[in-house]
């Protein structure tokens, strides 16, 4: 391989003699100019792996509440219990938001200051009895960690209670970024810190719990604590395992304006394609198509990504922040973003057992 | 394949029809958009991105020609066809010269109740009234209808039109150069021989233009390269071409709608862009359209071998008749440009530089 910028060279010496990448490596990755040598190094590393499969789910957004005690600076979705624009579903109208032909459900909602753990506990076991054949993601990190806030319980104790209910996987979110000047400034310190994060996702993965990862980028952050989250992620992967899926999250700038416009495409493709580089015991890298659009979606198919997320039907929390997608798509159209960049489409279900292979 | 390829270009020596047929179909895309941006960086080593302001009005909806591909045109007698008088049309190069545009893209349907001298009298005034505004108007298959309604050749149109003041022609109405494809989208229009003549005679008399192509219909790649290797020997020639501006086909509200029923995605454009830029090995620029593409996917495409934005577009009425809407400043163009890493500087029609950002 030939490249623009010459540093990349020993990267790829590295790559392809499977030696792990440094802190210095990333901080290359995000800094270099030459963004399809970049692209052509996490393509080879995708296509080491994967092949040409791209691989979507079916899925469902159940978003149980946006009443949230916490206010941070990024965040357009929450609200405080009987605010405007504020919304709680009971559990018979989350059993009725899944239908049939789903086969995973992606529970995520903001940390309620009065339902008891038993409400989620029930929540759960409600869906999973009406629908025992579709796959339960539901909680992340941060809402384990609040139940412990809150109500004193072990995450240890609320996963097994959680699993029992019919919980199969855990979401990504919650990690925000990693980076203790980040968290006073955007005012996230109320929610589980680096550490507890990576602790409970390895809590999760000891009781053969699968989650993923997320990083949210394109705000005030530096390259370096993009480099050092990644990195931090590679480590809790290397002592627990568990990790599937690792989902970049651009900033939707919404109301929150911490900058005045979204990150660009180009800076999109990078974090893809350096998170495939860098988080080389990671399965799965996501390209999202809800934050990226779909031309994007479908162009970072050929920067790393492996994975588009699913057809979802009812996205809150990217659209309260002024997501211009639509807030679901149909099969065809997951479809088409992934043929249009002659991958394969391979429809999955949460734990990336194949459902069927569109040709 | 891409080695060979890539020691050619390397060496000066043209690609062939086998190495267009490679690189438009097979070639892995991210090397295509390598080395099209290698060959980019090295014709213009400036990381600069050219732009122009522009404005593209439109003088009648009135046409004879029924492509298939087209949702803009009305036929005589229709109760929304339009045709604007000289001074409503000079009211709207005003406008988009009060918004500091220095290039009016002024075209329209094949309207043969129109005298030459309503043409001629357009780029007289324009010229006389706004001096900063280059009139970039009438593309090849309205200089065809000039020349049939008036009785002369379009090389005596085309000396007329430089009497009147006119130094450049835009690019659009060659869809895609190749005959096949002419029978199937557009059996009324000239076809690839007239848009090349005209073209050609305006070259040999000094005029500029932009070749332009419209893919992602009934094409095949050979069609493809009979487009490229079209204008690419015709550029031998003169060099008259400024650059090439592909876009792909929006089929809203058109007579092909029903047989394509999805316009070709972000990735075919990609590549179309590098390719061009590897094929066209005389053409100056290749143009990014963001207006047609998307602002996201013409970003990348500053990635991908192209080196100019195109322009403001502060009116535009032939993609919004297909349902395809997208507008753009600026300041945000401006902006656009540097986010994807690259130096923003404002351009003339013909390509001269008249501000760095």
């Amino acid at each position: 391989m030939r490249f623009a910028d010459a540093r990349l060279e020993p990267v790829w010496d590295k790559i392809r003699s499977g030696e792990r990448l440094t802190r210095d490596d990333g901080l290359l990755l995000f800094g270099t100019d030459d963004l399809l040598g970049l692209a052509r190094l996490a393509d080879h590393v995708k296509s080491q792996r994967e092949g040409d499969r791209v691989y979507f789910v079916i899925n469902r957004h159940i978003t149980p509440t946006n009443v949230c005690v916490l206010a941070c600076r990024f965040c357009d979705f929450a609200r405080k219990k009987g605010e405007a624009g504020s919304f709680e579903y009971s559990i018979e109208e989350m059993v009725g938001l899944v239908h049939e032909g789903v086969r995973e459900v992606h529970i995520v909602g903001g940390h309620h200051p009065d339902w008891p753990f038993e409400y989620y506990e029930r929540a759960l076991a409600a869906i999973h009895a009406v629908h025992p054949g579709v796959q339960i993601k539901a909680f992340t990190a941060a809402e384990i960690d609040y139940f412990y806030r809150r109500w004193k319980i072990e995450p240890k104790e609320a996963l097994t209670r959680l699993r029992a209910a019919g919980l199969q996987s855990m979401p990504g979110g919650g990690a925000e970024i990693f980076s203790a000047r980040l968290a006073r400034e955007l005012k996230y310190t109320g929610k589980a810190d680096p550490d507890r994060w990576c602790e409970i996702h390895g809590i999760a993965h000891s009781l053969g719990i699968r989650t993923n990862a997320t990083m949210l980028y394109g705000h005030v952050e530096t390259l370096a604590e993009r480099v050092d989250h990644l990195l931090r992620l590679r480590d809790q992967q290397d002592a627990s395992g568990g990790f599937l899926t690792f989902i970049p999250l651009a900033y939707q700038v919404g109301t929150t304006k911490l900058v005045p416009r979204q990150t660009p495409p180009t800076d999109s493709l990078r974090t893809i394609a350096a998170s495939r580089l860098l988080l080389d015991n990671f399965p799965h890298i996501e390209a999202y198509w809800v934050v990226l659009g779909e031309d994007t979606t479908s162009v970072a198919l050929h920067f790393g990504a492996d994975d588009i997320n699913g057809t979802l039907e009812d996205e809150r929390i990217q659209h309260m922040a002024g997501a211009q997608t639509p807030a679901g798509l149909a099969r065809a159209q997951l479809i088409r973003m992934i043929s249009d960049a002659g991958k394969t489409p391979i429809e999955r279900d949460a734990l990336y057992n194949v459902v069927q292979v569109w040709n | 394949m891409l080695e060979q390829i890539r020691d050619k270009i390397l060496h000066g020596k043209r690609l062939d029809r086998q190495d267009g047929r490679w690189l438009l179909s097979e070639a892995p895309l991210l090397e295509v958009g390598a080395l099209g941006q290698e060959v980019r960086l090295s014709r213009i080593p400036e990381k600069r991105v050219t732009f122009v302001i522009d404005s593209n009005p439109n003088y009648t909806n009135v046409c004879i020609t029924d492509c298939q591909f087209c949702a803009f045109y009305r036929k005589p007698g229709d109760p929304e066809a339009y045709t604007l008088t000289v001074d409503e049309v000079l009211g709207k190069v005003e406008a988009a010269a009060a918004r500091g545009a220095t290039t009016v893209l002024l075209q329209g349907g094949h309207n043969p109740a129109l005298p030459l001298d309503y043409y001629l009298t357009l780029v007289r005034e324009t010229r006389r009234r706004f001096p900063r505004v280059t009139p970039h108007f009438f593309t090849a298959s309205e200089i065809q209808t000039m020349a049939q309604v008036s009785g002369l050749t379009a090389g005596d149109v085309l000396d007329r039109l430089w009497e009147a003041g006119q130094r450049t022609i835009p690019g659009g109405g060659a869809e895609v150069l190749s005959e096949r494809v002419r029978r199937r989208i557009e059996p009324k229009k000239g076809g690839p021989d007239a848009w090349l003549e005209v073209h050609r005679e305006a070259h040999r008399r000094g005029f500029k233009s932009t070749a332009t192509m419209m893919y992602g219909h009934v094409e095949e790649p050979d069609d493809l390269l009979d487009h490229f290797d079209a204008i690419r020997e015709l550029q031998d020639l003169h060099g008259g071409f400024t650059a090439f501006v592909p876009w792909s086909f929006k089929p809203g509200n058109t007579l092909l709608e029903k047989w394509i029923k999805h316009p070709q995605g972000p990735n075919a454009y990609l590549r179309m862009l590098a390719v061009s830029r590897l094929y066209l090995d005389n053409f100056p620029h290749i143009q990014a359209s963001w207006f047609s593409e998307g602002k996201r996917t013409g970003q990348i495409a500053l990635h991908f071998g192209a080196d100019d934005w195109g322009g403001t577009l502060f009116e535009e009425n032939v993609h919004r008749a297909a349902d395809y809407v997208n507008t753009i400043t600026v300041d945000e163009i401006v902006t656009l440009i540097r986010e994807a890493g690259f130096t923003p500087v404002q351009r003339t029609t013909s390509y001269e530089i008249l501000r760095t950002f």
